[in-house]
């Protein structure tokens, strides 16, 4: 036998095959890996979405294929890909923040809908009145957007970093939650017209689009791509800045990386977890402004398809790098955007979701090495 | 409102909720969080309806679903066991797939008309004993009595048994278990599917007993979730956890209960008079939920009796330095 | 190589275990190197040797946790080949280890009864109870078998761990550093409880490196150093204490280091009747005083687990001290947060390198700034100023002959001796006014650890005052001014470095009682 580490995996196998794959640990990690990692996984989670595709009566290469001409084949696609994409980004930052510091924020939907729902409120109370100017209505609606995603998430940072209280639940419980209190607002006091939405907003309340420049530059027409995505783009590198350049993201990832390596440097880890899930619940609160001013104009039931979701798995595909999470937003806004005319509606759920296995499997490879061997007759 | 029927019905819903909580509960006292308990029991209701619907038979469905839960869980066990992976991701992920596939797979379910369910029955002599009676052994699912004794027989299992010996001792000290030939991979690769099976149970009792029909993934609205919560709650005793699902599944009939008449206790009832409001009694699970976490959280703190030790770590036969 | 005196040749008895050339390596270390063991039947067999010295893991091997490199082992005279520690219990051969493999939640009865085949199934807690209660009287253990582990003294858990074995039929029992974690009543009644299941036919393998107690319980003993054996087998009989420490400890030739003269300034850090707990809230700290001045260092001998740890972090604010008061320059430094203390200038070269002194996925600059992220040059008003980090690191870098392609590098991929060199590179550059290092060279080859001592020298030509805690005996005589002895959370001496005896701090480290002229520690004492 050789000296060395017993084999760590107990031998499964009630027959011998003649080989084995023996499993080392690796001590460095080649800088090619992480990324061809990630993109194996892509492409083993989307041969496995095939294949359940074709085995539920699909056809996986013209539903793929159907997927990329419905989200990039035209201009006009192309902008609405983008206009999915714009709460991604800024929730896939949410996300990427806070798990940067092993924070698992999955309350992002919520935080979006607060975010929604304070900027509607803006509107409708109205907090600003009516007629004022865009230029003052728009940043009104964003900062009051902020403040109610940032004081929602504020709430599960504060039970964690006081009482220990698991993150997970808290944030998905305040995802059904605020998901009623939206319900009520749209039911009641806001409704319009017996139907689950509200008075639709004034002009001045819209986040501009690139169709506003229609008689200006024809070729604008039709293109809903707004502003959101400027906000969202800009959010992207005020996160990158914040991670890598300011005190607050160098202890972020200090702790992230190593608690106790943060304690001894004197960091105060209670105070950080309360300010970053704030931080993480006002850039997804800015997502739900986003949605209700630059989209659909009025506060509706349902505003999110679930970005809040997709947002944790943006996140990580995107290893948690800001400019990443652009890149990984758009290529998941096309798919919910695709995914909106395919039959059945779970497919992008279900695709993501093997998205996601695929990838934390994946990195079994950067920890270990395999090697396949004859084993000794 | 009348407490009688609340209570059947809690404990009717509160089945589906204890189900999903044993399940869970085996899998983290074996030391290994899975988060995924929705996806698997949207897995179990949709395969085990749409087996009911096209076979005719809700036994066969009944196991399908169980089936389906443990199979997903595998998924979760090869990758957080053998591969050691971020419990907490694969957990999510789990959730993901489960309701998409779910989805998926029940298209066209939402449609279908009756089917045959798992038969109700009442028990002769216990239903006529006054109060528990009624409430307990009356005209409940056989799936509801599968529950009762699900409970005693779990909390034995654990406690009184060497295999439980052994499960306890996997989730709080895998090292010592594994320095006593213990065989922790193994131990911990069974109950995570335990735990999927049940959970998939959980599910099939929902569409094929308690609220029959596919709704997507409003079928569980939550209910996973609240199952992880429960076993927080019930520091991972099954009594306890029948005590929260019971109780979990009254609350949610009796906000159901809440809004229908016109007077409540001689006053005119304000869910009756204005029906948005009726949204924030709806939001009473999910607050209450947050409450126990944190009347819990302080506790355990305080008396040191918290979550199996090894819980959601991932054990690897270590080197012991020289 | 000894100067034991040959004790007579015993009269032939037929052997429980016996263990030829064995070999063992790990990377970059030999920690048996051919080494010869043998137990007799019904003796009390003692294996001392300082820490390393290779006599945990030579017992490792006999357990079946590793398997030897080469050599080979026979148990009552049948040769064997143990595959696990399963194995090695089937045979007879049951270890219990320092950190105890024990189910904190579950009763005595359920954790003696883990992964064994029986009962089958139901478990009948108060039937094994009574069987096991037997057991325990037969041995005198004394333990209730229906307590919870938490619930036991950190004595009757390792009774529990004995009974363990016994349970499963364990003729061969080793212990290793039983009372590291014992008070010295439950030491007594632990070497009772030895002595009654030697009677009872067991033969018992006991690992320490406290002289004290071999000499009370130990009828042979062998003698380990660096890997090889340096006594076998030796009757205690005819033995000293003082013969046997030389023996542990050794002196080789020191290495030549130039130091500057001794001038010290004034006190920087007074430490004044600390006491704290251990994370197993058992004492560790018991009244520890003494004084540092500037430009002095203060080396703190010890074996590993006489609250030197607890030590340096009640120095650096990362564990309470319950009294006592610690002060640096006059500052109340106790009891403060590491933000509170770093801000006062103390550095701290912790021992943990890679755990806690460093983030292993970062960067090595961001490393490097882990103290100075909050001041200029390196922080700007509102943010990190990435250019002045990257002048910092790579001055740093290259002052301190940091190796590695570049200073993005990630932390976890330098080799031990760089990692050190960056941490003392990150602490001195802070200017400390006291610099607590721990366990600066272990596991670093020869270069590194002349670098880091020259570093610490620097530091003290430069006025720093530097308390040294090192379980290497050599370094803390090489590098230090005053050496301070810690047994059991007390400081049993203070002396000059050029005065000292070795044989008698050896002594001192292993709670003996030297025979020479060290007074014992007086907070007062300061040398002139």
């Amino acid at each position: 036998m050789t000296a060395g580490a017993p084999a760590r995996r107990p031998q499964h196998a009630r027959f011998a095959l003649p080989w084995r794959v023996r499993a080392e640990r690796r001590l460095e990690v080649p800088r090619w890996l992480p990324l061809a990692t990630t993109l194996g996984a892509v492409a083993v989670a989307l041969i496995i979405g095939g294949l359940i595709l074709a085995f539920a009566g699909g056809d996986p290469i013209a539903i793929y294929a159907h997927i990329l001409r419905s989200s990039f084949g035209s201009l006009g696609v192309l902008s609405d890909t983008l206009v999915k994409a714009t709460p991604l980004i800024l929730t896939g930052l949410a996300c990427a923040l806070a798990f940067r510091m092993r924070l698992w924020n999955i309350g992002a939907e919520g935080q979006l809908l607060m975010g929604a729902w304070a900027a509607s409120a803006v509107v409708l109370v109205p907090i600003v009145p009516p007629g004022t100017p865009a230029i003052i209505t728009i940043p009104a609606m964003m900062v009051a957007a902020m403040l109610a995603g940032g004081a929602y998430g504020a709430i599960p940072g504060i039970l964690k970093a006081v009482r220990g209280v698991n993150e997970i639940i808290v944030t998905l419980m305040l995802n059904y939650i605020a998901a009623l209190w939206i319900s009520y607002w749209v039911f009641g006091p806001w409704n319009e017209g017996g139907f689950p939405i509200t008075p639709e907003f004034p002009p001045e309340a819209w986040l501009p689009n690139l169709s506003d420049l229609a008689e200006a530059i024809p070729a604008t027409s039709g293109l809903t791509v707004h502003l959101g995505l400027l906000i969202g783009l800009v959010a992207a590198v005020l996160v990158h800045f914040l991670l890598f350049r300011s005190r607050l993201g160098y202890e972020i990832r200090l702790i992230g990386d190593s608690p106790r390596a943060a304690r001894y440097a004197g960091v105060n880890v209670v105070r950080n977890t309360i300010v970053v899930f704030a931080i993480s619940g006002a850039l997804a609160g800015l997502a739900g402004m986003s949605e209700v001013s630059g989209v659909v104009h009025r506060l509706q039931l349902v505003i999110s398809p679930g970005y809040g979701f997709t947002a944790v798995i943006v996140a990580y595909i995107a290893k948690l790098n800001p400019y990443g999470v652009v890149v990984a937003s758009i290529a998941f806004g096309a798919l919910i955007l695709a995914g909106r005319e395919i039959q059945p509606s779970g497919i992008p759920a279900m695709i993501q979701g093997i998205i996601l296995f695929s990838l934390i499997a994946s990195e079994v490879f950067l920890r270990y090495r395999f090697r396949i061997e004859r084993r000794a007759a | 409102m009348d407490p009688t029927v609340i209570l059947a019905a809690g404990v009717a819903f509160g089945t589906v909720y204890l189900f999903a909580a044993v399940g869970e509960i085996f899998a983290e006292r074996a030391g290994v969080l899975n988060l995924g308990v929705e996806g698997m029991m949207l897995m179990g209701a949709v395969v085990a309806f749409g087996t009911a619907v096209a076979t005719g038979n809700p036994w066969l469905g009944l196991v399908l679903g169980m089936l389906a839960g443990g199979l997903l869980s595998l998924l979760h066990a090869v990758i957080t066991i053998s591969f050691q992976a971020e419990q907490v991701v694969s957990g999510l992920a789990l959730t993901f797939l489960g309701s998409g596939l779910a989805r998926v797979l029940g298209e066209d379910l939402s449609k279908a008309g009756a089917i045959a369910l798992i038969p109700t029955a009442s028990i002769p002599v216990l239903s006529s004993v006054p109060i528990l009676g009624p409430v307990f052994f009356t005209n409940q699912s056989v799936l509801t009595y599968l529950g009762f004794l699900l409970v005693p027989a779990a909390w034995y299992w654990i406690n009184r048994t060497r295999p439980g010996l052994h499960l306890r001792a996997v989730g709080e000290s895998p090292t010592a278990a594994d320095t006593l030939g213990v065989d922790v991979y193994r131990l911990r690769y069974a109950y995570v599917i335990a735990g999927g099976v049940f959970a998939g149970l959980g599910g099939a009792t929902i569409t094929l007993a308690i609220s029959p029909g596919w709704f997507s993934e409003l079928t569980t609205n939550g209910a996973g979730w609240i199952a992880i919560a429960i076993v927080i709650f019930a520091r991972w005793n099954p009594v306890w956890a029948a005590v929260g699902a019971y109780s979990f599944g009254a609350i949610r009939r009796m906000i159901i209960d809440l809004q229908g008449p016109e007077t409540l206790f001689g006053f005119p009832n304000p869910f009756f008079e204005d029906h948005t409001l009726t949204f924030f009694l709806e939001m009473v699970p999910y607050v209450l939920v947050i409450v126990v976490l944190v009347a819990v959280s302080g506790e355990a703190l305080r008396k040191r009796v918290g979550a199996p030790a090894a819980l959601g770590l991932p054990y690897v036969r270590g080197e012991r330095g020289a | 190589m000894t100067a034991v005196p040959d004790a007579p040749p015993a009269p032939p008895a037929s052997m429980a275990v016996e263990m030829r050339g064995i070999v063992k390596r790990f990377p970059g270390v030999v920690a048996n190197d051919g080494v010869d063991f043998d137990v007799r039947l019904g003796e009390v067999h003692a294996l001392l040797g300082e820490n390393g010295a290779g006599k945990s893991t030579l017992m490792n091997v006999l357990d079946g946790l590793y398997r030897p490199d080469a050599g080979e082992i026979r148990l009552f005279d049948n040769p064997v080949d143990f595959r696990s520690p399963r194995d090695a219990i089937a045979a007879g051969v049951g270890m219990v280890h320092q950190h105890f493999a024990l189910v904190p939640t579950q009763t005595v009865t359920e954790n003696i009864l883990l992964g064994l085949a029986e009962p089958r199934f139901r478990l009948d807690a108060g039937r094994y109870d009574e069987r096991i209660a037997e057991l325990a009287r037969r041995h005198g253990l004394a333990v209730d078998p229906r307590a919870r582990i938490w619930q036991l003294s950190v004595g009757e858990q390792q009774r529990v761990e004995i009974l363990k074995m016994l349970y499963r039929g364990a003729r061969i029992l080793i212990l290793d550093e039983p009372t590291a974690v014992l008070a010295p009543q439950e030491a007594a009644d632990l070497f009772r409880t030895l002595r009654t299941m030697v009677a009872e036919g067991t033969s018992i393998v006991f690992i320490s490196h406290k002289l004290a107690e071999v000499t009370q319980i130990a009828d042979r003993v062998t003698v380990m150093r660096r890997g090889k054996v340096t006594a076998a087998g030796v009757s205690m009989a005819g033995t000293t204490t003082a013969d046997l420490a030389r023996l542990m400890v050794g002196r080789e030739a020191t290495e030549t280091i130039e130091k500057s003269p001794f001038d010290p300034g004034p006190v920087v850090l007074a430490v004044h009747d600390v006491e704290a707990q251990s994370d197993r809230e058992l004492p560790a700290l018991r009244g520890v005083s003494f004084d540092v001045r500037a430009g002095e260092i203060l080396g703190v001998a010890g074996v590993a687990g006489n609250g030197q740890s607890e030590l340096a972090q009640v120095l650096t604010g990362l564990r309470r001290c319950t009294a006592g008061s610690i002060s640096v320059n006059g500052v109340e430094v106790a009891n403060h947060t590491p933000r509170e203390v770093i801000d006062q200038h103390i550095g701290h070269v912790p021992e943990d390198r890679t755990g806690v002194g460093t983030a292993p996925d970062l960067s090595i600059a961001d490393n490097l700034i882990m103290k100075s992220y909050r001041d200029a040059p390196v922080a700007g008003r509102w943010s990190i100023d990435t250019g002045a980090v990257r002048r910092f690191a790579t001055r740093l870098r290259e002052s301190y002959a940091i190796a590695a392609p570049s200073i993005d590098t990630e932390a976890r991929l330098l080799s031990g001796g760089n990692l050190q060199r960056l941490i003392l590179a990150r602490e001195i550059a802070s200017q400390p006014r006291l610099m607590v290092a721990v366990q600066p060279t272990r596991g670093l080859d020869v270069g590194a650890i002349a670098t880091v001592h020259r570093l610490l020298l620097d530091q003290r030509a430069a006025g720093s005052a530097t308390v040294l805690i090192s379980e290497d005996l050599d370094e803390v005589l090489t590098l230090s001014d005053r050496v301070a002895v810690v047994y059991e959370g007390r400081i049993v001496g203070i002396v000059d470095a050029a005065d000292a005896d070795i044989a008698d701090i050896g002594l001192l480290m292993t709670g003996g009682r030297p025979s020479g002229t060290i007074e014992p520690a007086d907070a007062t004492r300061l040398v002139p």
